[in-house]
């Protein structure tokens, strides 16, 4: 059986990835796939946790975030497209009509 | 404790079936034909306020993960009142800015819904998914003008820090879950209770992963960069919404999580809270001297009140509790009714938004003008407004728990703050130059909404006492 810490440091290291992918991607598409990994990073911990304590609360609460990941991404992209239609970028560099 | 009957979840129902029924409305329209949604809209609000009101003192619980007690009927009857302005204030914009008028009051509704869930939940799991319905609400009303791309772009900067911030705070909610076995805040509180001497560092982990997500939704610096973007791109209706409804929900849930369950680890967390504290009242109010935008003004100004609401968190004794929910009434109402007089000087080609646009507003529009200077005299904390006994309270409850240091700086802040606010007063009477858009007329309905928050930044300000001892029984139950 493969023990607790190491789900944990597999997710905290995929955490660490979306991150960086935020902060160091320079393109709206792959900045919204970073964020779908942190949080995919954060149900692994969910499901290690839950295995450890033997209960299905934490597979279940894996459904309710992927369902909100979901709609966050339904709405995200619904934003990107509406940004693309103005500007014809996908730069977030481009979008300076707000002091960022 | 556990009970399943659905008592506490009716304010919240109400309101979500308001919203139903405003989509459903919307959708079997008849093309051209006129609704009154936000009428449909006050119905359900009005009745959440009336279900809010008979729960209190009954300590409801539903499902384990829902519970109305006093605290967050509180923040719920706060929140009804802030959907309640924002509505009135909407009937004119929304018609003159020809916005989507089923989408846009479904998804005030909608927002207001995951608010009052933020407020009243007690499960972890509930306080996320209430923070994303309440946050895709606000995310979409933020951009729901297509055509300026300003509030796209604002759309976007919020989403994206929004989502960013929203996998932090979930990553705290698996550690927390991976300490202690549960979500349910009782049995976190319990776990934490007995491990204060502990000194596991996965706790500290969890707390710290916790404060950053909510840093992010309260707009404390570090994690504010997008406030004055989301704030100046937005409607000003829906700047107001969001700075008051957002923050009170979130602060709610702040208060409860970090008050209750992890008092133990008070001795780790405040003095990460006193910097967060410090540096937001210090920059939400330098910063905010620079701007020449009003929404981006307010903006910066609206950072600032967060600091000092955590200053209330800080000195979390029995006056600074009171105080914090005082607070965060009186900043709901002048807040809103300042960004309603902003919405309502504006027209569909032009914001008017900037600070020269209202040179000589008192030749143009004299109620509009002093109304305005009612709410930045109270944003400042002059009396005899709301604003001044709200500071007055949490100052004096960090004085009392002997943060003097923060006392100061607050104190120090809003004398500057009161710099730019009377600036924006000195432009509108001051300035001969008449302003050269003609504003366009208000509603009856907005003018009554209008009204009625200057009646209450007003009598909240001479007559406090009802309302502190009020805050102060109902935050008697969590803590």
């Amino acid at each position: 059986m493969i023990p607790l810490g190491h789900y944990l440091i597999v997710s905290a290291m995929l955490f660490a990835i979306g991150t960086a992918g935020v902060f160091l991607r320079r393109n709206l598409i792959t900045i919204l796939l970073s964020i779908e990994i942190m949080l995919n990073a954060v149900n692994l911990s969910f499901v290690a946790f839950g295995r450890q304590f033997g209960s299905v609360d934490g597979q279940i609460i894996v459904f309710f975030v992927m369902t909100v990941a979901a709609a966050e991404a339904a709405v995200g992209l619904a934003i990107v497209i509406a940004l693309f239609r103005h500007r014809e970028s996908l730069n977030p560099d481009a979008f300076t009509s707000l002091k960022w | 404790m556990f009970s399943s009957g659905i008592d506490a979840v009716v304010p919240m129902l109400c309101v979500t079936l308001a919203a139903l029924a405003v989509m459903g409305a919307e959708a079997f329209r008849a093309r051209g034909e006129q609704l009154p949604l936000g009428g449909l809209g006050v119905v359900g609000l009005v009745g959440a306020a009336i279900s809010a009101v008979l729960l209190w003192n009954r300590n409801a619980v539903s499902f384990g993960v829902v519970v109305a007690d006093n605290f967050g009927l509180f923040v719920t009857l706060v929140l009804l009142l802030v959907a309640l302005l924002t509505i009135m204030f909407s009937s004119t914009v929304v018609r003159r800015d020809g916005l989507p008028a089923g989408e846009y009051y479904a998804l005030v509704l909608f927002a207001t819904a995951g608010m009052i869930m933020m407020a009243t939940a007690n499960d972890l799991l509930v306080v996320f998914i209430a923070l994303e319905i309440l946050s895709i609400a606000v995310y979409v009303l933020t951009g729901i003008r297509r055509d300026d791309s300003r509030a796209i772009e604002a759309a976007f900067k919020y989403f994206l820090l929004g989502a960013f911030s929203s996998a932090f705070f979930l990553y705290g909610i698996a550690f927390t879950y991976g300490l202690a076995g549960s979500t349910r805040l009782d049995r976190v509180g319990t776990y934490m209770a007995a491990q204060s001497m502990s000194g596991n560092p996965l706790i500290l982990v969890a707390l710290g992963l916790l404060l950053v997500g909510f840093a992010f939704k309260i707009s404390a610096v570090p994690f504010h960069m997008w406030t004055p973007d989301a704030y100046e791109g937005a409607p000003a209706v829906v700047t107001g919404f969001m700075s008051t409804g957002v923050k009170a929900a979130a602060f709610a849930a702040f208060a409860r999580v970090f008050l209750s369950v992890f008092e133990p680890f008070s001795g780790e967390w405040a003095p990460l809270v006193w910097l967060l504290a410090a540096a937001t009242m210090i920059l939400g109010t330098v910063v905010g001297v620079a701007q020449s935008n009003l929404k981006r003004m307010l903006a910066y100004s609206s950072i600032a009140h967060g600091g000092y609401l955590l200053v209330g968190l800080v000195a979390a004794n029995q006056v600074g509790k009171a105080a914090i929910l005082f607070y965060l009434l009186a900043y709901a109402v002048t807040n809103l009714a300042a960004f309603g007089v902003i919405a309502l000087l504006g027209t569909r080609e032009a914001a008017n938004d900037e600070l020269r646009d209202y040179a000589g507003l008192w030749h143009t529009r004299p109620a509009l003008a002093a109304l305005m200077t009612v709410c930045l005299l109270s944003l400042g904390g002059l009396p005899p407004t709301a604003g001044f006994i709200g500071k007055w309270y949490i100052f004096s409850a960090a004085v009392s728990a002997g943060y003097y240091g923060l006392a100061v700086i607050g104190v120090l802040t809003s004398v500057v703050s009161v710099f730019f606010y009377l600036r924006v007063v000195v432009m509108m009477y001051m300035t001969d130059r008449p302003a050269a858009i003609a504003p366009p007329p208000v509603s009856a309905v907005a003018m009554a909404a209008l009204v009625a928050s200057i009646a209450a930044i007003i009598a909240l300000g001479i007559l406090p006492t009802p309302v502190l001892d009020f805050a102060a029984q109902s935050i008697a139950t969590i803590f």
